[in-house]
């Protein structure tokens, strides 16, 4: 039973990174109608600005290890930590939550960027080239990336207050030794935060009234005297900041190296085309039960009656689905269809 | 009109159809298999040119990019090494050597590189290219043992020899082994060898394993070999998982142990792999487990001193081995941390350790040989006894070319003095302890074969 429960938290918790960046995608596939290959890089991103916000905070006065004379080695000491005895170590431990402060500006201003800079000139061009250009797009990020951070991945520390594990048979009586990081309870926490947040702008605010409608039937939005494409654009922002508050808050789970977009980028493909192109209550479903799904194909007694089965899991349900339901769990008709 | 057939009309379907086949087979076949058809007594011999090629085909993209890197950095300093410029490195404590400093048997060491990109169809068209391309003589380096049994196999069907880089399945010089093929660094038996007996000593004679390990030829190779030491040393084995390797998050394979009876988590994981699942084992509570009046102990048996830094401070106090460290206290090893020092400002890797001494061994049987031809490089390198490299007297086994040296067992260090003080050397496990015989039943089930030098 405790083996069950905790195989369906891993789920949501993996299953929450799946619909967050799957949210964005359908939210830029929806609206602009392109399969933005470079989403990914946006989650990257947003895991960076986490690395590099901690790299600033961090900056340090740097004590030589005498010992050692042939290169420079060092211990260093951050200067916050020296000038501001009492905030600074406080700051410096929650480097990770504060980076979304920073993170949220920056994400907003790359899926601006990207968006007006490159990928409005492919609108009208097949979809062949839209994959190419955003294809290209995320490796030469990639590339810069790995320039200046490395391709080594780069660890961030959850905040100690949250660095270990929750006693959860303990806190809500069920099981007997059921443990979760807090860390990853948070993220799961956070995601739902988002993805609701993301849904309630949607359907509670007259911007979010109009994209819906824009996705309905962009034609006859224009035609009311309403500039669709300039909220379009928005909403291209909007998913990158999702992508990468998503990557921000994923750091401590998994240290970040130049790469962890392009890890995360298929499977989310996956999560959409399983949902429904375009839908984006599919994508967050798909999501989670793709996570929920993996999670338990990964158990011992699940791989020793079906080895390998741990690999394949999210290819062969997205197989079945679109088997039985070809436009995915809630996907609509016309969406992608000639 | 005659009924005689001319030449021409005496070709039917079937016999054109088996002439465009039997062309199409000798135009698709390997350059290597037919340029040196005309007499040439071994494959891209330099003959009284006054520079010999050498091929460095190491990661230089995908995730082993840092550490390709510093193997490059290595090879660059042999290089210069090997013709006698810069502070000589190793070459002055190096024991035999025939060496000079002036290149190769007087010919000026020049190089090309390519990019494995630790994967193995990208690593031998990359080798390939070196060989037909470019004309080197030797093919060196890589960061994986899948891409160095895969180039191995190729060196020795194009006639080069292959010095491998850091690969430590045992397969390399096990069932895969080659003639052609030389392997300086440990192997997956040896980590198990060495730590055994540590592990015995830290953590007692009754613990129940679990092990994760990656799911390619060298971790089975080191799970096999780890879970033989430990079971010798009286421990159980509760379960061998096995994990994709690039899996990211490992959660759903850690979350089982959670509720199982193990009290050690052993991770056969290199890398990034290592990186992830060590970050997220400790993570999800693991050594802060008690089970079965026992502390949770974890154990990963390869160390690198540049995924240590990748994991923090989750590798403070867990055992591993590694085949080299910069802090050995050796001539050798000075000499070469030295070099590398002062030309690169960071201390070398291990995986560069191992690169460089290939580098000069590679070298010094060919001084020794006199000649650049193949075979008779391998009847220079096989059975060579040689010391002043950084692991003390060391011997390049014949039956199954690989090296035979002590193997350090380290310990994350708990209270690092700079960035790059991260491991700590518990013991320097002597040769004989790890040493075991070419036909062992982990290494059974391949030969050597017959020396190829490529020639037609």
């Amino acid at each position: 039973m405790d083996a069950i429960l905790l195989q369906i938290l891993n789920g949501l918790d993996k299953g929450a990174a799946y619909a967050l960046i799957a949210l964005g995608l359908t939210l830029v596939f929806g609206t602009l109608g392109v399969v933005n290959f470079a989403h990914g890089a946006l989650f990257m991103l947003g895991a960076f600005c986490a690395v590099t916000f901690n790299l600033v905070l961090s900056s340090s006065t740097k004590v030589r290890d005498e010992s050692v004379t042939l290169f420079e080695a060092y211990k260093e000491v951050p200067i916050l930590e020296t000038k501001f005895p009492n905030i600074g170590p406080v700051i410096l431990d929650y480097s990770i939550p504060l980076s979304i402060i920073v993170a949220i500006p920056f994400m907003l201003m790359i899926g601006l960027l990207m968006e007006r800079g490159l990928i409005r000139h492919f609108y009208k061009r097949p979809h062949a080239d839209q994959i190419l250009v955003t294809f290209g797009l995320a490796i030469v990020v990639q590339e810069i990336i790995k320039h200046y951070y490395g391709a080594n991945p780069i660890p961030q520390a959850a905040p100690m207050a949250f660095a270990g594990s929750a006693n959860l048979s303990a806190m809500l009586g069920i099981g007997e030794g059921i443990v979760y990081p807090w860390w990853r309870l948070i993220y799961l926490a956070f995601s739902l935060l988002i993805i609701a947040g993301v849904f309630a702008f949607l359907h509670l605010t007259t911007f979010g009234m109009v994209v819906r409608a824009g996705m309905q039937d962009r034609e006859m939005v224009g035609m009311l005297g309403i500039n669709i494409q300039r909220r379009f654009s928005i909403v291209f922002g909007l998913a990158a900041v999702v992508a990468g508050l998503a990557g921000v808050m994923y750091t401590p789970i998994l240290p970040p190296d130049y790469h962890i977009g392009m890890d995360f980028l298929v499977l989310s493909f996956v999560v959409v085309v399983v949902g429904g192109m375009g839908s984006l209550g599919g994508a967050v479903l798909a999501g989670f039960l793709l996570g929920i799904l993996q999670s338990f194909a990964s158990m011992t007694e699940v791989k020793s009656i079906l080895p390998g089965i741990d690999q394949i899991i999210i290819y062969l349900v997205a197989v079945v689905v679109l088997l039985v339901l070809p436009r995915g769990l809630m996907g609509r008709k016309g969406v992608m269809e000639d | 009109m005659s009924n005689k057939k001319t030449p021409l009309n005496t070709w039917t379907r079937r016999d054109v159809l088996k002439a465009s086949a039997a062309s199409t087979a000798i135009a698709g076949a390997p350059m290597f298999f037919t340029r040196n058809a005309y007499g040439a007594d071994y494959l891209n011999n330099p003959g009284d040119a006054s520079s010999v090629t050498l091929g460095f085909n190491v990661p230089q993209s995908g995730a082993y990019a840092d550490e390709g890197a510093d193997e490059l950095r290595a090879y660059q300093l042999a290089v210069e090494h090997l013709n006698g410029e810069g502070d000589g490195g190793m070459m002055n404590t190096m024991q035999p050597s025939a060496l000079k400093g002036n290149g190769i048997l007087g010919k000026k060491v020049e190089y090309v590189t390519g990019d494995t990109q630790t994967k193995s169809d990208a690593a031998r068209a990359s080798a390939k290219r070196m060989i037909e391309k470019d004309g080197a003589v030797m093919i060196t380096g890589g960061s994986s043992s899948g891409v160095a049994v895969a180039v191995q196999g190729l060196c020795q069907e194009a006639g080069v020899i292959f010095m491998a880089g850091l690969t430590h399945s045992n397969d390399t010089t096990g069932k895969d082994r080659k003639a052609n093929g030389f392997r300086h660094f440990f192997n997956g038996y040896m980590s198990g060898a060495a730590l055994g007996p540590v592990l015995e000593k830290a953590y007692g004679k009754e613990r129940r394993a679990y092990h994760l390990t990656a799911d390619y030829n060298w971790g089975w190779t080191q799970e096999a070999s780890i879970v033989a030491s430990t079971e010798n040393i009286g421990w159980t084995t509760d379960q061998t998982v096995k994990t994709p390797v690039g899996a990211g998050d490992f959660s759903q394979y850690i979350t089982p142990i959670l509720n199982s009876d193990a009290d050690t988590l052993v991770l056969n994981h290199y890398g990034k792999d290592m990186i992830n699942s060590l970050t997220q084992a400790v993570q999800f509570g693991l050594r802060d487990k008690s089970v079965n009046g026992k502390d949770f102990q974890i154990i990963v048996p390869l160390y690198s001193r540049l995924m240590a830094q990748g994991a923090g401070d989750n590798v403070k106090g867990i055992f591993g081995s590694t085949n080299w460290h910069w802090s050995l206290q050796d001539e050798g090893s000075k000499a070469f941390v030295k070099s590398f020092g002062a030309k690169y400002g960071n201390p070398p890797s291990q995986a560069a350790h191992t690169c460089y001494v290939q580098a000069l061994l590679y070298a010094d049987a060919v001084e020794r040989a006199g000649t650049f031809e193949p075979c008779q490089v391998v009847a220079a390198l096989e059975g060579h006894k040689f010391d002043g490299m950084g692991n003390g007297p060391t011997e390049y086994r014949a039956e199954d070319h690989q090296c035979f040296k002590d193997v350090l067992v380290v310990k994350g260090k708990e209270n690092p003095s700079s960035q790059f003080d991260l491991l700590e050397i518990v013991e320097v496990t002597p040769r004989a302890q790890v040493e075991y015989p070419h036909d062992h039943e982990m290494f059974s089930g391949g030969a050597l074969g017959s020396c190829n030098n490529g020639a037609a």
